[in-house]
């Protein structure tokens, strides 16, 4: 044995992705067997491609986000001599918020374990706490937002005002939608069970939340406390 | 023919995934528990950063931006499940694209208005030329 391409040789190698995999020669040339994904094992899974797809429309939904970021960024001093963030912003509010969404969360991350024990009960208990805590949060949002407007702190105000609405009601809209999809979800779960399809759904669904709690991560860093100081 | 690429590493798995690990019940709920507390202390270090004279003052938006970079990291490793197993390495390079597209975009959107700012003629002085 003198080739260089020996499969110990080559699964050695820690520097090459998918390392550490068994080289199995399945016949029919098809390489490692165990490397689903890679394209030399077959296709992936159903599952692992739509989640993979749902992870890219995640990834171009923050790069949407991304630009009312800069916009508001570079806007947040434009105040047009109307208020500015420090006389506006409610800091208790917005704690409450970001527990609220933070919980909401983690209670989605526990029905996804439940939904992993094929569990009905806890399935649903989880997503209701989800949606129960996603929407106080878009309660305490929306009195935000009716605060400042009947301040005279509208959107129509200043450039900072129009920035701070559009990038902080983008992620409440995001919210909504997301709500209305978990009770579509806890429905379809009820009347249809955990088949295949509806747990391809659940798995967008949890990817979709947890990605709205990193955009409202950056959002009341950004937005809220460094608005505060300003 | 199925069943074998069925079978799966215990490192194999997409964004969101937990059965293809075989992670017990007791293990899942531990993953998001250890997510939930740190991103809660992350989270309460930002407001406690806020009011506080433990940072100098104008570093406080520099230290609100490092924390909340560290809870998104929080977040993508344990609600999200974006690891360094063999197959999440396409998931791994499409956030990486994600993350230098809005690195491109705000980055170079602050840049590029900061300079503008610096270098346009002040609001009342082009006001008096166009007399």
């Amino acid at each position: 044995m003198s080739a260089t391409d020996t499969p110990f040789e080559r699964s050695s190698d820690p520097y090459r992705i998918g390392h550490g995999r068994d080289w199995v020669s399945a016949g029919g040339g098809r390489g490692y067997v165990y490397a689903t994904g890679h394209g030399e094992g077959g296709p992936a899974s159903k599952r692992v491609i739509v989640g993979y797809g749902f992870w890219i429309f995640l990834l171009s939904d923050i790069v949407m986000f991304s630009a009312f970021f800069a916009a508001h960024a570079v806007l947040q001093t434009a105040t047009a001599g109307g208020p500015s963030g420090h006389e506006l912003f409610n800091l208790w509010s917005i704690v409450a918020q970001t527990a609220f969404l933070l919980i909401s969360s983690f209670t989605c991350g526990l029905s996804a374990v439940a939904t992993e024990a094929r569990n009905h009960l806890w399935t649903q208990v989880a997503l209701l706490v989800t949606g129960l805590f996603g929407l106080a949060f878009l309660v305490l949002e929306g009195r935000d937002f009716a605060n400042m407007v009947m301040q005279g702190a509208g959107p129509d105000r200043s450039a900072f005002l129009s920035s701070l609405f559009a990038v902080v009601g983008l992620h409440g809209l995001h919210v909504s939608a997301g709500l209305l999809w978990l009770g579509t979800m806890m429905a379809q779960v009820f009347v249809k069970g955990f088949r295949p399809d509806i747990l391809r759904r659940l798995v967008c669904f949890n990817l979709f939340w947890h990605a709205l709690d990193i955009i409202w991560v950056a959002l009341f860093t950004v937005v809220y406390l460094i608005g505060l100081g300003r | 023919m199925s069943h074998e690429t069925d079978r799966r590493s215990t490192g194999d798995v997409g964004p969101g995934f937990m059965d293809a690990a075989e992670v017990t019940i007791r293990e899942g709920i531990a993953r998001y528990v250890i997510g939930f507390v740190l991103a809660c202390l992350l989270t309460a270090a930002s407001f406690y950063v806020l009011d506080s004279s433990l940072i100098w003052g104008p570093g406080i938006p520099v230290a609100l931006i490092v924390l909340a970079i560290a809870q998104m990291g929080v977040h993508l490793v344990f609600f999200l499940h974006i690891n360094t197993a063999p197959d999440n390495t396409n998931n791994v390079l499409a956030l990486a694209f994600g993350v230098l597209i809005v690195a491109l975009v705000i980055g170079g959107s602050l840049w590029i208005m900061d300079h503008l700012n610096e270098n346009m003629m002040p609001m009342h002085q082009m006001m008096q030329m166009q007399r």
